[in-house]
């Protein structure tokens, strides 16, 4: 199927803009400076392991937003058949992967310092590693199936499918249990309790939009790679 | 006229199964031997099955027997046959019946899988009713998703495998409720400390229903 001109012209446009890269890098090196050097609040237990909070947290920030672009791109490509959105729903659903398990690993991190163990028994990890497992899944699902097309139709309606079965899993699920340790999940505050005077807001939601636009970076290289191979097919 | 499809093709499914009668025979032998293994297994030390014990091993059961059972769904009839019903039906419809079917199959597999562990490895159940509604709402959740996800494997040349990895990760917020509900009852506990619970698993299950019959046309089409 050809490259159509209408949204996916508009998309490649985008991503051959670099306004937003540099962002992206000025954003990523302001909190990694920012994280390791401004105050923190000091906690008991917690200590200085709260500067991890500009890492591990964005990673989930940054891990949703892909999950929700692949899923709105999966929507689009059933309805258009428009080969280059099963290309983009690829290949942010490969990114939120990545941060996912980047996401697991800062989180072990932090689990270790704080509570003695690189992984705690704890719902909001377990459902964590389940909604890694969900689109690993989905990975699987797209190399088993030779034809583009039926590849597209079939995992772009997992896609779907697969972040219904995820949202509950990681918003819903672990709030209403009542034996987590995580900030924010069983009851526990959230990370207000820690930041009395918005200090740390100052480094974290720049660290969010950062992350996030590292990662939009990340897909866009796959989507241009990819763009290439179609072209070149056509 | 939805309606009347759906009445068809689930008439169509309970004739088809009766006159196949090996696949309801095998699901039958499976849910016996596999019950039967784990009786085999805890046979020495009977007295050191917990209730945390009898509880997941009965769900874990029915979860193997859910994916056998369901994973034929969409394998069964031959693929002019399926030609057939495309130029007949509205892939809504199918969707319907078939999950029906299933909860019928799967509510049914799940009672007689109770009866069958509980003479072999005691039934240690307070609130027979709380673990009654556990099961329906068990079957419904294995129905509902696994349906779907049977769908979307027999699109990728019938992995069993494939099944297995794409139906686990969806069934596993399912599958933990159900096991909490059911615990609860097996405690006996106040039946209104599991209206979240029971509540929350109809949510999912509604989610994931909604999300089958809206995309099914797109799989049916492929």
């Amino acid at each position: 199927m050809p490259l159509s001109k209408g949204s996916g012209g508009y998309l490649m446009n985008f991503v051959k803009q670099s306004w937003w890269k540099i962002l992206a890098v000025i954003l990523v090196f302001y909190t990694i400076i920012g994280g390791f050097l401004f105050e923190a609040p000091r906690l008991a237990i917690v200590n200085e392991t709260i500067r991890n909070l500009y890492f591990h947290v964005p990673m989930w920030f940054a891990m949703v937003t892909m999950l929700l672009i692949s899923t709105i791109y999966s929507i689009k490509y059933l309805n258009k058949r428009n080969s280059l959105h099963d290309v983009v729903a690829n290949e942010f659903a490969n990114v939120g992967i990545l941060l996912g398990i980047l996401g697991l690993s800062t989180g072990s991190i932090w689990a270790r310092f704080t509570w003695g163990a690189w992984w705690v028994n704890d719902p909001q990890l377990n459902a964590a590693a389940i909604g890694v497992l969900i689109y690993l899944a989905y990975a699987v699902l797209r190399n088993s199936i030779e034809d583009d097309q039926k590849r597209g139709t079939v995992s772009g309606v997992y896609n779907i499918f697969a972040f219904a079965a995820f949202v509950p899993l990681i918003f819903v699920l672990p709030r209403l249990a009542d034996n987590s340790l995580h900030p924010g999940k069983g009851g526990n505050p959230g990370f207000n309790a820690y930041d009395l005077d918005s200090k740390l807001r100052m480094v974290f939601y720049p660290a969010v939009v950062g992350w996030a636009l590292l990662g939009v970076w990340l897909a866009s290289l796959g989507i241009r790679m990819k763009a290439l191979y179609l072209k070149r097919e056509d | 006229m939805l309606i009347k499809e759906i009445r068809i093709l689930l008439r169509k499914e309970f004739i088809l199964e009766w006159r196949q009668r090996y696949a309801l025979n095998g699901m039958l032998l499976y849910v016996g031997s596999t019950i039967f293994i784990c009786y085999m297994s805890f046979n020495i030390n009977m007295s050191q099955l917990n209730v945390i014990t009898w509880n997941a091993l009965f769900w874990i059961v029915m979860l193997f027997n859910a994916v056998n059972a369901i994973a034929k769904s969409f394998m069964q009839e031959r693929e002019e046959r399926q030609l057939y019903y495309y130029t007949l039906v509205s892939p809504q419809s199918i969707i319907v019946a078939k999950t029906i079917y299933n909860v019928f199959l799967m509510f049914s597999l799940t009672i007689l899988a109770y009866l069958v562990y509980s003479l072999v490895l005691g039934n240690k159940v307070e609130d027979q009713l709380l673990f009654g509604v556990g099961m329906f709402l068990g079957a419904l959740g294995f129905s509902v998703s696994l349906t779907m996800v049977s769908s979307i494997a027999a699109k990728a040349s019938n992995n069993t495998t494939l099944m297995a990895i794409l139906s686990f990760p969806v069934i596993l917020p399912i599958i933990l409720m159900v096991i909490k509900i059911s615990k609860n009852a097996i405690d006996g506990i106040e039946r209104s400390e599991s209206y979240n619970e029971i509540i929350t698993l109809l949510a999912i299950n509604v989610i994931i229903g909604a999300v089958s019959y809206l995309l099914f046309p797109y799989i049916w089409r492929s």
